[in-house]
């Protein structure tokens, strides 16, 4: 119950494909969902919250790239530890850097062109990570190399997270 | 396309049996009663045909309580007895609310035994018309199995544990809280068969919430969901209430130029003039959502007297902040789904108050197209809450079957070091959820922690609600940081929390189900079901003891339908211990003569099934995927 791949019926891989995660999710809530279990004894309303929650687990997971590839790692036994393993690429860093400077200039200007500019250049970033991590994950099994562009794509979305926040406020 | 579904317990003796199931509106301004009849979902009214109750009691000293119509009709004469608006008060206790506590001839009343003479009224109303009333014997031949009844979707946990006590309290079984908006959607789903992504602006009486739904092959799965549980149509009307009495002239001086009451400083109107100004501020209201201009001329019960004429524009001008405030919550809700106004399949309208022309047009403007409006706003709620109830009793139809996915509104978080929140469950995670996280102590031999519960999108616990606090105590001494203290959060179907704590190299453990901030217990409500029913100790007993032989003969039933079903999923031995774990339920069952042995009972049973429970999920699971994958491969042929 507790492994989202198994638990989904899902190839044990970064690939996916959406549509069958999506299809699967479904089926399964429709299954275990509590409220599939409104007028049952308590018992089976307790289980059908602990499927109904582990479910929810799953998909949220294997919905999320970063999320899914780390969880490959760990089990593979290299755990992504973003937090006490913090050493980055240098090229990596100045790239961090440059970007960084464009969305302070462009929150100083307020200027969305800039903003969406931006946004152009990390979906190019996400695409490349992903095809990073797919070839080191699925095809290759070399797992230093796809800690790495996991802990680099993280990164990416956080910085991600302020460009957001910058155009929700600009409107 | 068919999903499998599991035996349902107790469903299988009587397939074709109608059960009476409704769905239950609770509004600030109004409240409404639906039901599924025929396969139709409908509105219950009362005996002069109204659909709306007012959400209104008045309390006289030694009689019952007057609801609805009766109640607002005394708020000029008698406004200090007169409780309006209670749900905005839901969830907090008696000392936040001077109005409840200083109810003039009959003492106080907290905000869920107001609401549960609402839910009384409108139970009895269904009750009415179902055939489930008492005959002239009293006995009842038919009884309502349950309701589902609807909340904002922005309500916290304390505000969502105090409906459900009100219900409790009104005798009324709850199936399941369910969102103002989910609800909503699903009338509106249904009746149009939408598939893709739907915006619900939601702006009640006193709340507004807004919705972002994915509609697909019968699932409804909540995206986002924002609102400000302080915002809505009573709102509007305050600012015309605030226009107005600035006009006020005294009764002595006709003629004379506006008096001296400012804008703001209404503490010099009688409670009575307060009152009747307040209606006449919603009556123009409503008028201006048809005209352009109203011609005001009023004369308060002190004889002062307004004289105005108030235009849409003015009303606009003056409203103007709150609108906005509405639109910018929608826009945070885009947000947290990932998506852009223009990306929206649709978007409805619900509430009472979206039939003022200027929200309308607001919503338009920000989504660039007309929004539905084709589902009465004021009774779409409560017509998908029964349709949700309809199907949570287990009357659906073969292939009229839908599933919900709805989410937590707010953030659940932690007090940590320096009066900061540790967010553990982020808002808009879907339900049922639940996560857990470590925690360590701080100081050297430190063998207690306190855990403070809260909730909100604020860095600091002070500006966050506070759920709950419990202590974990045992903690063998250590080092700090050494001890090991994982607390677990889980978020049930209904959207409410309980909380687990676990010292990790020891077991010590201590949890709580987050429901003390509003100041209501267990045994609070018990007394008060005690005084609500008049029963005498004895009566009680015997309920209880009923109810526990209702629960054991539940999931006796249960088992031996799973045992039929799937006994080669267990070992001998399992068996066997199940086969006896029942023989003495039954036989306490059938003595029926202690409650408590009856409830150790069902508990070891419960206990000697849950693995068996888990297996036969896990084989249905499997069976689902299975069909999916037969499916595809036809699709695909």
């Amino acid at each position: 119950m507790n492994d989202p791949f198994a638990l989904l019926g899902l190839p044990v891989q970064y690939a996916l494909d959406r549509s069958a995660l999506e299809s699967a999710y479904r089926q399964v809530q429709g299954v275990v969902h509590p409220d599939r279990f409104a007028t049952s004894s308590d018992r089976d309303l307790r289980v059908a919250v602990q499927w109904a929650t582990a479910t929810n687990e799953a998909v949220r997971v294997l919905r999320d790239p970063v999320k899914r590839a780390a969880l490959l790692c760990e089990r593979h036994g290299h755990p992504v530890d973003a937090e006490s393993n913090t050493s980055m690429p240098a090229s990596f860093l100045i790239q961090q850097m440059s970007w960084r400077e464009s969305l302070d200039e462009a929150r100083d200007s307020g200027d969305p062109a800039a903003l969406e500019a931006l946004r152009r250049s990390l979906d190019a970033a996400r695409t490349s990570l992903s095809q990073r991590v797919e070839r080191s994950i699925d095809h290759q099994q070399n797992w230093v190399e796809a800690v790495a562009a996991v802990r680099e794509w993280m990164f990416v979305e956080r910085f991600a997270d302020a460009v957001e926040a910058a155009e929700f406020a600009l409107g | 396309m068919a999903l499998l579904q599991i035996a349902e317990p107790g469903q299988s003796s009587a397939p074709h049996e109608h059960r009476l199931a409704i769905g239950i509106d609770l509004g600030t301004t109004n409240s409404l009663v639906a039901t599924v009849r025929s396969g139709l979902p409908e509105v219950i009214v009362d005996e002069s045909g109204r659909a709306l109750l007012p959400s209104a009691v008045w309390y006289r000293a030694n009689h019952p309580p007057v609801v609805g119509q009766g109640a607002l009709a005394q708020r000029i004469t008698d406004p200090r007895n007169v409780v309006v608006s209670v749900k905005r008060w839901m969830g907090r206790s008696l000392s936040e609310i001077d109005s409840l506590a200083d109810l003039g001839d009959s003492g106080p009343r907290s905000p869920v035994q107001v609401s549960a003479e609402i839910l009384k009224t409108l139970r009895e109303r269904a009750e009415q018309a179902l055939g489930a009333a008492p005959d002239s014997l009293g006995i009842r031949h038919q009884e309502i199995m349950g309701a589902v009844i609807t909340v904002p979707a922005h309500f916290d946990d304390a505000q969502r544990q105090a409906t459900k006590d009100s219900a409790r309290l009104a005798g009324i079984p709850v199936l399941r809280l369910l969102n103002e908006p989910t609800a909503a959607a699903i009338a509106y789903g249904l009746d149009q068969q939408a598939q893709g992504r739907f915006v619900v602006y939601d702006l009640g009486g006193g709340t507004f919430d807004v919705s972002i739904l994915q509609l697909s092959r019968g699932v409804f799965e909540v995206l986002s969901t924002g609102g400000d549980t302080a915002l809505g149509g009573d709102d509007f009307d305050r600012t015309l209430f605030e226009y107005l009495t600035g006009l006020i002239r005294p009764a002595a001086l006709p003629g004379s130029t506006p008096s001296a009451l400012s804008d703001t400083d209404t503490s010099t109107l009688s409670d009575a003039d307060t009152s009747a100004l307040r209606v006449e501020s919603r009556r123009v209201k409503e008028l201006l959502s048809t005209l352009a201009e109203v011609h005001v001329d009023f004369r308060l019960p002190s004889g002062q007297h307004v004289v105005a004429t108030v235009t849409a524009a003015e009303f606009e001008q003056r409203s103007a902040a709150l609108l906005s405030r509405t639109i910018l919550t929608t826009r945070r809700a885009l947000r947290d789904a990932g998506m852009q106004a223009s990306d929206a399949d649709g978007v409805v309208l619900v509430g009472g108050a979206t039939r003022m022309p200027a929200v309308r047009r607001a919503v338009a403007d920000l989504f660039g197209r007309e929004p539905l409006t084709n589902l009465d706003p004021d009774q779409v709620v409560a017509l998908g809450a029964a349709m949700q109830a309809n199907l949570l009793v287990g009357n659906r139809a073969p292939g009229d079957d839908w599933l919900l996915l709805d989410v937590i509104p707010l953030s659940l978080g932690l007090e940590t070091m320096g009066g900061l929140v540790e967010r553990i469950l982020a808002r808009n995670t879907t339900i049922p959820a639940a996560r857990a996280q470590e925690f360590t102590t701080f100081k050297d031999g430190q063998t207690a922690m306190a855990v403070h519960v809260v909730q909100g999108e604020r860095e600091l616990v002070a500006d966050c609600r506070s759920l709950g606090r419990f202590e974990l105590r045992g903690i063998p001494p250590m080092v700090a940081g050494a001890a090991r203290i994982q607390v677990t959060f889980q978020v049930d179907a209904d959207g409410l929390l309980s909380v687990a704590a676990r010292e990790l190299s020891t077991g010590v453990e201590a949890s709580v189900t987050v429901k003390p901030s509003y100041g209501l217990g267990d045994e609070a409500i018990a007394q008060m079901l005690t005084d609500a029913f008049g029963h005498a100790e004895e009566d009680a007993r015997l309920r209880s003891l009923h109810e526990q032989g209702v629960d054991a003969e539940r999931l006796l039933l249960a088992t031996q339908t799973a045992i039929d079903q799937d006994g080669q999923l267990l070992s001998v031995a399992d068996q066997a211990l199940i086969g006896q774990r029942m023989a003495e339920l039954s036989v306490l069952r059938e003595t029926l003569k202690d409650a408590d042995a009856l409830r150790a009972g069902i508990a070891a049973l419960s206990a000697a099934t849950e693995g068996f429970a888990a297996a036969r999920m896990d084989q249905a699971v499997r069976q689902a995927l299975a069909g999916r994958r037969v499916e595809d491969l036809d699709t695909n042929v």
